[in-house]
């Protein structure tokens, strides 16, 4: 029953069923269905509250299907931990979709503590998807460090796709090598009392490396969010870019703190934020097309964390 | 009786006065022009019958088939039937275009955004899943805020300045959105300072000061807008040069 709610859940009854696609299903700290392709080793091993995986793709290996990942806690109360250790061989691409599904959350704590490793020329994108219960009673602590070698691509992206945020704290940091490039996305709508704290740092060490961290939060009813987004370029021109919005409705309170750092005269990195409600004329627009104040404020948001 | 009545309007914004004792009437099923240089208060009155923020707080009043709707907001007087094309229209980062145009429609079917896009010489294929954002040109985004407007089968549309932006080539699907809405019951209020645009119209006002200088057959206007208004170094300030209004 419980993974059967999993994977309706996380919405991925086709790659279950598909021996072509790579995945990895946890209900707490149980492995409940496995499947690898050729050139991707993934090893687990169950711990105290949760699951040590080792992920590494042998070099020159393109994986065509995404690999599905599913760290789901069924049960009201639980804590889960993911160790997780990847590792992706030069000139070799693959893409992750991690499942984060809580659905009946009440007092339920996951966290995950992340290493990843990208190999020369290697291409890893890795999209987070959260699916939490109504309640708020989830705490999520992700945290990775990703090391870029030369010329390797990463792309992250952290969405809630349903549910009550509850707490989240993340805290990725990413080193980029020569021409490396990185893109980190964070996406995440806080509501009730929601607590939202998110800590993106790239560290751009190589020469032409590039980087971008963007957030968009909303902050509705007495929601709260912080966000420290840091960016340093220390080599030859290194380019990075800072983007942070934060949407605030009712009594919700956001702040944005974006750190530029540039140690090397021809590198260059540029940052915005905004804070604050709804933009007017966005607003009036939509009321002018006969939407209520609350519908369009919900569309606009909805656009913004799309 | 016009459709829609706005009477003895006066407005100040920051201690200038933009709309003074203006009375103005629209007849149900016309293309009505809103003509003026720049500054004489067509935008304003554009936003003081929509009921936008910042745009409320006017003397006078404004009758919808004779009821005031003084007191209703925005949403309510789309409610009512009224809607409006700013000249500058909004960005909406990560809304599609298909989202954007059936927020507001009653008919929700992609059939029916397909329809509007069309009519306004944009490709659904190319356009519908595009957010309405700063990817799109300012002439894109302004096709795509008529479109939206189609889909929704208002009453009466305020257009404001709808060749703003717009390129040669596209200045016909402008029109022809202008004709649909008619041939659909619409009344038209089009606020424009362009000849191109008038001449759409069925019918004319001419603004000066924030008041109404003079109404009636459209190439009439556009003969006084044309040897009066355009050359004139007084624009706004009539009194310096003796003139009525």
């Amino acid at each position: 029953m419980s993974i059967d709610q999993l994977i309706k859940e996380a919405n991925i009854h086709s790659a279950v069923h598909d021996k072509n696609t790579a995945r990895l299903v946890i209900n707490k700290d149980k492995v409940v269905d496995t499947n690898t392709v050729e050139g991707l080793k993934v090893d687990t091993k169950e711990i105290k509250d949760g699951v040590d995986i080792n992920i590494s793709l042998e070099k020159n290996t393109v994986v065509e299907n995404p690999v599905h990942l599913c760290f789901g806690v069924t049960h009201k109360k639980a804590i889960q931990k993911i160790v997780i250790n990847i590792d992706i061989g030069e000139n070799s691409k693959i893409d992750i979709f991690s499942h984060c599904v809580f659905p009946n959350a009440v007092d339920v704590k996951h966290i995950m503590d992340g290493k990843i490793q990208v190999g020369k020329n290697a291409s890893y994108s890795y999209t987070e998807k959260h699916i939490h219960s109504e309640e708020g009673g989830i705490t999520v602590i992700p945290k990775a460090k990703i090391i870029l070698e030369e010329n390797a691509r990463l792309k992250t992206i952290f969405e809630l796709i349903r549910g009550r945020v509850g707490s989240i704290d993340i805290d990725y940091e990413t080193t980029c090598k020569d021409n490396s490039v990185m893109e980190m996305t964070a996406k995440i709508d806080g509501k009730g009392d929601d607590i939202i704290k998110i800590k993106e740092a790239g560290n751009l060490i190589g020469k032409w490396s590039r980087g971008v961290l963007t957030s968009k939060v909303a902050v509705r009813d007495n929601a709260r969010a912080e966000i420290y987004n840091k960016l340093i370029a220390s080599a030859e021109f290194a380019r990075g870019h800072v983007d942070c919005k934060e949407v605030i409705q009712g009594n919700g309170k956001a702040s944005a703190i974006p750190i530029v750092e540039v140690s090397n005269p021809r590198a260059h990195v540029t940052h915005e934020a905004s804070i604050g409600s709804v933009d007017s004329k966005q607003l009036q627009t939509l009321m002018s097309r006969g939407l209520s104040e609350d519908k369009a404020v919900e569309l606009i948001i909805d656009g913004l964390l799309s | 009786m016009g459709i829609l009545e706005a009477k003895n309007i006066s407005l100040s914004i920051n201690g200038n006065k933009i709309l003074d004792n203006l009375d103005i009437d629209f007849w149900e099923g016309y293309v009505h022009a809103i003509v003026g240089p720049n500054g004489v208060g067509k935008t304003t009155l554009g936003n003081v019958i929509m009921g936008l923020e910042g745009y409320r707080d006017f003397e006078g009043d404004i009758l919808l088939n004779g009821k005031s709707i003084k007191k209703l907001n925005v949403y309510e007087r789309a409610k009512s039937g009224i809607t409006m094309a700013w000249q500058e229209p909004a960005r909406f980062e990560g809304l599609t275009v298909e989202k954007f145009i059936k927020a507001g429609a009653k008919d929700k079917s992609i059939e029916k955004v397909k329809d509007a896009l069309k009519k306004v010489g944009m490709a659904p294929e190319v356009y519908m899943g595009r957010a309405v954002d700063k990817s799109l040109s300012g002439g894109e985004r302004k096709k795509v805020e008529l479109a939206s407007i189609l889909a929704i089968d208002p009453k009466i549309v305020i257009l404001d300045e709808p060749d703003s932006g717009i390129d040669v080539a596209s200045l016909e699907n402008i029109f022809n959105a202008i004709r649909f809405l008619k041939e659909n019951g619409a009344t038209v209020i089009l606020i424009t300072h362009s000849l191109e645009v008038l001449k759409q119209s069925e019918h004319a006002f001419l603004l000066c000061c924030g008041t109404v200088l003079r109404r009636g057959n459209v190439e009439e206007i556009r003969q006084y807008f044309e040897d009066k208004c355009i050359p004139c170094d007084h624009k706004n300030k009539p009194e310096q040069n003796g003139v009525k209004l």
